[in-house]
């Protein structure tokens, strides 16, 4: 195992990090202001990378695929929002998982009628094409850094968006006090609407980038989906900063542990055998990871204080 | 007789009678989709417990079902390979000690994903427990020994002492016979103090406290007895298909019974019988006409959560009653 290598692997799980973080982001935004538990935010990954995908094909360009998939998966978060989603919010939390279960049911075969089953393709753009060469003398890919250079950029701006613009201040007085904020005359419905937009369309850009990576398909979404709920649960849900650390945790963990945990096993058992049980313990890691940390902090590293 | 008794009665007796007249009629299909439906509902019903009477969401009850199915399937093939399990024992292919060992199997893994899952609630309990059964699904597909992602496939249904089990209306009838114990045990602990506990801790946990009894508990046994009743249930649907496959621990399959509960209403002692029923029969008809069949249940249950709540059991026969 040499030095590059690792660097590496360092590198895919910041990455895979990144990723997961922009779908927690939304996830945890629209349960920490609204209050909802969104099991379709992984149709709306998907969402964004079929609409990048099908644009870039038409276009041949992923440029306007990257756009067309922001604009799909923001409007789509707004339809059902308006549709759906705001009928929701009184309800309890069973009702919300149902409702939401269905609504990827109807993504899923809804994509699948339209695209058919066999998987799409994705381009990554010429001008991020070839590879940065790494302090060790290894090789990266330049695209996987630009989706890290992505993220810490979402992050920021995220950063700046609730912290220091109006909208923002909305956003966290509606995290605290709903019926505050809308006998201060703010709008709370299109202000809701928003927010979920803005979710849908940071999944969307997972989506599109990811698609890059790997094939367009129905169901791509759920895996992340399921890593972003971890990632949330450890964060803290409602906590941007917990979802960023919560991310790149979880990232780092899942990608180390599939390369370590082989070559680690490899000490003490036959190749074939340390394959085989390095390769389930790593898949079960980061759940071990949730288990623990819930064992001693029941509502995560970063619990908003409700 | 009160309604929902009524409604109780007409369900299982429908039952229990479909498949006699199909029988009769040359239709062994229409057996195995009464099978069918009599398992899910069985599986239903152990979600039941936790989730109508103890209101604990478990977004990963899949995990018990195929845990069921899956010591269903290993026991099936270390006896029919002649292998030993562990520690020298053998394997089995009597149903009865499979469905013990699916039991212990699911009751000890309950056992451990409660006792950290409990310590939270609300939507943090939803998220924990879907993580648990993911866990145990990518573990099913990582893990070589028993077939990995392919799954494993038993060959030979496994035996019942006095009955050829590759009958489809014997199998219907021990399927059919181990729901009604399941329906049974379920009306047994909803009227029992212990289901009076746990649907008070539902109702009001603080006012549960106060009178001394602590809802963690009581909880963690309602939501181990859930998971044994899904255990036997998984076991049985892996026999009904002779095959296990890592689709038995899958999300999918979690969501499917929650929406089994809703769509027969959530709490009641037929609801999940009521609620396979509809979704058994919706997704034979649909299925016929259309590949995209999910696309218009995923419509459907939109409007019942939205629209219709108290289910099937709740349209039929009224809001629960408290007596």
């Amino acid at each position: 195992m040499s030095l590059p290598l690792f660097i590496e692997q360092i590198l895919n799980g910041l990455q895979f990090g990144v990723m997961l973080f922009l779908m927690a982001a939304g996830l945890t935004l629209i349960f920490g202001v609204m209050g909802l538990i969104n099991l379709a935010h992984g149709s709306l990954f998907m969402v964004g990378a079929f609409a990048c995908a099908a644009v870039a094909a038409a276009t041949g360009s992923f440029w306007l695929g990257l756009a067309a998939s922001l604009a799909a998966a923001a409007m789509a978060g707004a339809v059902i929002e308006i549709l759906v989603i705001r009928r929701l919010y009184e309800r309890d939390h069973l009702d919300q998982v149902l409702a939401t279960f269905a609504l990827i049911l109807i993504f899923s075969e809804g994509t699948r009628w339209v695209f058919g089953s066999f998987p799409l393709y994705l381009d990554i753009p010429p001008l991020l094409t070839g590879a940065a060469s790494l302090p060790g003398g290894g090789q990266y890919p330049v695209y996987r850094l630009a989706v890290i250079a992505v993220g810490i950029a979402v992050a920021l701006g995220l950063y700046v968006l609730i912290g220091r613009t109006r909208l923002g201040m909305r956003i966290r007085a509606g995290e605290s006090d709903r019926e505050m904020i809308g006998a201060l005359g703010v709008d709370i419905g299109t202000l809701y609407t928003l927010v979920f937009a803005l979710g849908a369309a940071l999944a969307g850009l997972a989506g599109a980038m990811v698609g890059a990576l790997q094939s367009v398909q129905v169901g791509m979404g759920e895996p992340v989906l399921i890593l972003a709920f971890v990632v949330i649960v450890i964060g803290g849900i409602g906590s941007i900063k917990g979802a960023l650390l919560g991310s790149i945790l979880v990232g780092l963990t899942e990608t180390l542990g599939r390369f370590l945990l082989p070559h680690l096993f490899a000490l003490i058992l036959p190749a074939s055998e340390a394959a085989g049980m390095g390769a389930a313990l790593a898949s079960m890691l980061i759940y071990i990871l949730m288990a623990l940390i819930l064992a001693f902090r029941p509502r995560g590293l970063f619990a908003a204080s409700t | 007789m009160n309604r929902e008794t009524l409604v109780n009665a007409l369900l299982i007796l429908g039952l229990l009678a479909a498949p006699f007249a199909a029988d009769a009629m040359g239709e062994p299909f229409y057996v195995t989709l009464a099978t069918r439906i009599a398992i899910l509902a069985l599986a239903a019903t152990g979600l039941n417990i936790a989730l109508g009477l103890g209101g604990l969401v478990s977004f990963g009850h899949a995990a018990f079902f195929g845990i069921g199915g899956y010591a269903a399937g290993i026991l099936a093939t270390h006896a029919f390979n002649a292998e030993p399990l562990l520690f020298g024992l053998p394997g089995t292919n009597q149903m009865v000690s499979i469905w013990l060992a699916a039991v212990a199997a699911a009751g000890m893994a309950a056992l451990l994903i409660g006792l950290i899952s409990l310590r939270t609630s609300g939507v943090y309990f939803i998220m924990i427990t879907l993580a648990f059964a993911q866990m145990i699904y990518y573990f099913a597909i990582s893990w070589p020994a028993y077939g990995g992602e392919d799954g494993l496939s038993i060959y030979v249904r496994n035996a019942f002492p006095g009955t050829n089990t590759m009958r489809p209306m014997s199998f219907f009838l021990i399927a059919a016979g181990l729901l009604l114990a399941g329906l049974a045990f379920f009306a047994l602990l909803r009227n029992s103090r212990f289901g009076a506990a746990l649907q008070a801790g539902r109702q009001n946990e603080i006012r549960l406290a106060a009178v001394g009894i602590a809802p963690f508990r009581i909880r963690l046994v309602a939501f181990v007895l859930s998971a044994m009743m899904t255990g036997v249930a998984g076991a049985l649907f892996a026999d009904l298909n002779r095959f296990v496959s890592p689709s038995m621990l899958s999300w999918h399959m979690s969501g499917e019974l929650i929406v089994l509960i809703i769509l027969g209403g959530v709490g009641r002692l037929a609801g999940p019988l009521a609620g396979a029923i509809v979704y058994v029969l919706f997704e034979f008809a649909l299925g016929g006409v259309t590949e995209h069949w999910q696309l218009f249940l995923g419509l459907v249950l939109l409007c019942v959560v939205l629209f219709a709540r108290g289910g099937v059991v709740g349209l039929l026969a009224g809001r629960a009653r408290h007596g």
